[in-house]
């Protein structure tokens, strides 16, 4: 795997290596909110506050603990997966917008907290965070994750989750036990968004609370909604797309964010239900005509 | 100092609730977070300050500028961001065009101005009175005065004229209001401009009574006037005003008796606790879920 890591990053030029890598873990966190928002229908605003609890508490582990680099991953995602846990039960009460407020809220309370942490170095951030995470196991993770969310999207678990999106009442009076999905959708999201985020703070030497504000949790929700509620291959190309764009908009150099927020609107008003609106991964691969063609309205 | 406090509170809290009126009246209508609602309050502050600047004019008008302008403004975002997803995609593509525009309009302000906080000149003397034990600042009187007014004129506005019930009826039923006869592309522009004044009022005085005024101060406004209209019930008008003050009183209570480091959190964690315990808001009604 060193051998590999030393040959991939002896004839990719370092920035677009540095691209392909956040790529990978922006494809892992937009895994994540698309079971939660896209599969689900369980509007999350605030999946920068995983990602941040998944960073911090991984970059503590390591830094304090010294614990190995596989463990502090975990703990990251685990950390973050209980918090998604917590977050989840409000959402049993709780519909769409007045859903989108409580996660905004945690994600918020989430970032003052982490201002306010002592032993993550309160607005300074953490630095020295050893960088292990590598492009081989970004891109041996990203593929993992991909694989396994498609096998949930396509078992009994992920039909349910879908048919929640669809009709929750309906859902429930076949029987799904909506309670239990709803906050399995947010614990699996959570647990996504903690292991992007551990990722990231091993890759970037460096975190801080202003890494992970409400504009990050919107760059995460662009890309599934951009990409098709629900679609894997749609969560793929629009974490792709985002993550290429402000670099390619480098060009207009200050007018970037300008540009950015414009085609966003564009976007969204030629292709309302995102580029790849409920295509699953399997409809590729089928005739064009064999194709389900299903509305997308949650 | 309770009583201070509780000035200080109604003072911000007020301002919410002029922010948290354009939220909910747009989401009343077309059941749409308008998350560039925040956006439109910053350039309301920023039109008043080029007013004051440019041409050394009083407060007053400064508000009424500001508020012309944004009424324009709130009513081109509409057109351009909203108006051609309305009703032909899911609920979260409009989502995404008004933080697209968000975006896109405190960037473009961020171009015109600078990033830099910029400061009002004096329009107001910043001279307070005692009151018992209590000091009141004028501009907490302007601001007090003026939300009052303002929402008053919205409930006579909504509750006595034909524009207002033409309101009611669309946040009622759309499609029924639109049988009706009921031109309901105009009612929506007509919200949106009346919200949008209201946010751009709230905006310039908010730039006069803190002193500063930056590209970037709609994200944290939009996101608290939106909790406050969500606290209250959203779609409710006085949901929002109740929702905007509450909001405004347990902020500063909280900063006065807890720590004022965690200033965000704690608007942001009360609200949580009330949804929990009323996921309506405090004036919403309870909608039956129907098959």
């Amino acid at each position: 795997m060193r051998q590999l890591e030393q040959w991939i990053t002896g004839i990719i030029d370092p920035y677009y290596l540095r691209i392909i890598i956040l790529l990978g873990i922006n494809i892992i966190m937009a895994m994540g909110l698309n079971i939660t928002t896209g599969v689900t229908g369980q509007l999350s605003m605030g999946h920068a506050g995983f990602m941040s609890l998944g960073a911090y508490t991984s970059a503590i582990v390591t830094l304090k603990l010294g614990a190995p680099f596989w463990a502090a991953l975990l703990a990251g995602a685990a950390v973050a997966a209980f918090f998604g846990f917590i977050i989840g039960l409000p959402a049993l009460r709780l519909e769409g917008d007045y859903l989108a407020i409580v996660t905004i809220g945690f994600a918020e309370i989430v970032r003052v907290f982490f201002l306010n942490f002592e032993p993550g170095g309160k607005a300074v951030g953490l630095s020295g965070i050893p960088q292990q995470t590598s492009f081989t196991l970004v891109m041996i993770t990203t593929i993992v994750v991909i694989f396994f969310t498609q096998r949930l999207l396509s078992s009994r678990i992920g039909k349910a989750m879908y048919a929640i999106r669809e009709n929750e009442i309906a859902a429930e009076a076949c029987g799904i036990n909506t309670t239990h999905l709803k906050v399995l959708s947010f614990v699996l999201g959570a647990f996504l968004g903690g292991l992007g985020g551990a990722l990231y703070a091993h890759y970037m030497y460096y975190i801080s609370p202003q890494d992970f504000d409400f504009m990050r949790s919107i760059e995460i929700l662009n890309m599934v909604v951009l990409g098709g509620l629900g679609s894997i291959p749609g969560a793929i190309l629009g974490a792709t797309i985002l993550t290429i764009l402000p670099e390619m908009l480098r060009v207009v150099a200050e007018y970037r964010m300008l540009f950015y927020g414009a085609l966003l609107v564009i976007l969204m008003i030629f292709r309302p239900n995102g580029l790849l609106g409920n295509i699953r991964l399997y409809d590729l691969l089928k005739p064009k005509r064999e194709r389900e063609v299903k509305p997308c309205q949650s | 100092m309770l009583w201070q406090q509780l000035l200080n509170g109604l003072t911000l809290g007020s301002t919410y609730a002029l922010i948290a009126l354009g939220y909910t009246m747009v989401y009343g209508i077309v059941q749409l977070i308008n998350f560039a609602h925040g956006e439109i309050y910053m350039v309301g502050a920023f039109v008043g300050l080029f007013l004051v600047i440019t041409w050394d004019v009083n407060l007053g008008i400064a508000m009424v500028g500001a508020m012309a302008v944004c009424m324009v403004l709130g009513v081109l975002v509409e057109r351009i961001a909203y108006r051609p997803l309305r009703g032909k995609s899911s609920r979260l593509s409009p989502l995404i065009s008004a933080l697209g525009a968000s975006i896109f309009l405190s960037t473009l302000m961020a171009l015109i101005a600078g990033v830099n906080t910029r400061r009002y000149p004096a329009v107001v003397d910043l001279s307070s009175y005692s009151l018992g034990p209590i000091q009141v600042s004028s501009m907490q009187v302007v601001i007090l005065l003026v939300s009052a007014g303002l929402m008053i004129g919205l409930q006579f506005l909504v509750r006595r004229t034909r524009i207002g019930k033409a309101m009611r009826a669309c946040s009622q039923d759309l499609d029924a209001a639109a049988l009706m006869g009921i031109n309901v592309n105009r009612v929506i522009s007509y919200t949106f401009a009346i919200g949008s004044a209201l946010a751009a009022a709230g905006g310039v005085m908010v730039g006069v009574y803190y002193n500063a005024v930056w590209p970037y101060m709609g994200t944290m406004a939009g996101l608290k006037a939106f909790a406050a209209a969500v606290l209250g019930g959203i779609g409710s008008i006085p949901g929002a005003m109740l929702g905007g003050l509450t909001l405004g009183i347990m902020e500063i209570m909280g900063v006065a008796y807890i720590s004022s480091s965690f200033k965000d959190a704690i608007a942001f964690g009360i609200l949580i606790l009330v949804l929990i315990l009323r996921p309506q808001g405090i004036l919403g009604e309870k909608k039956n879920k129907k098959v």
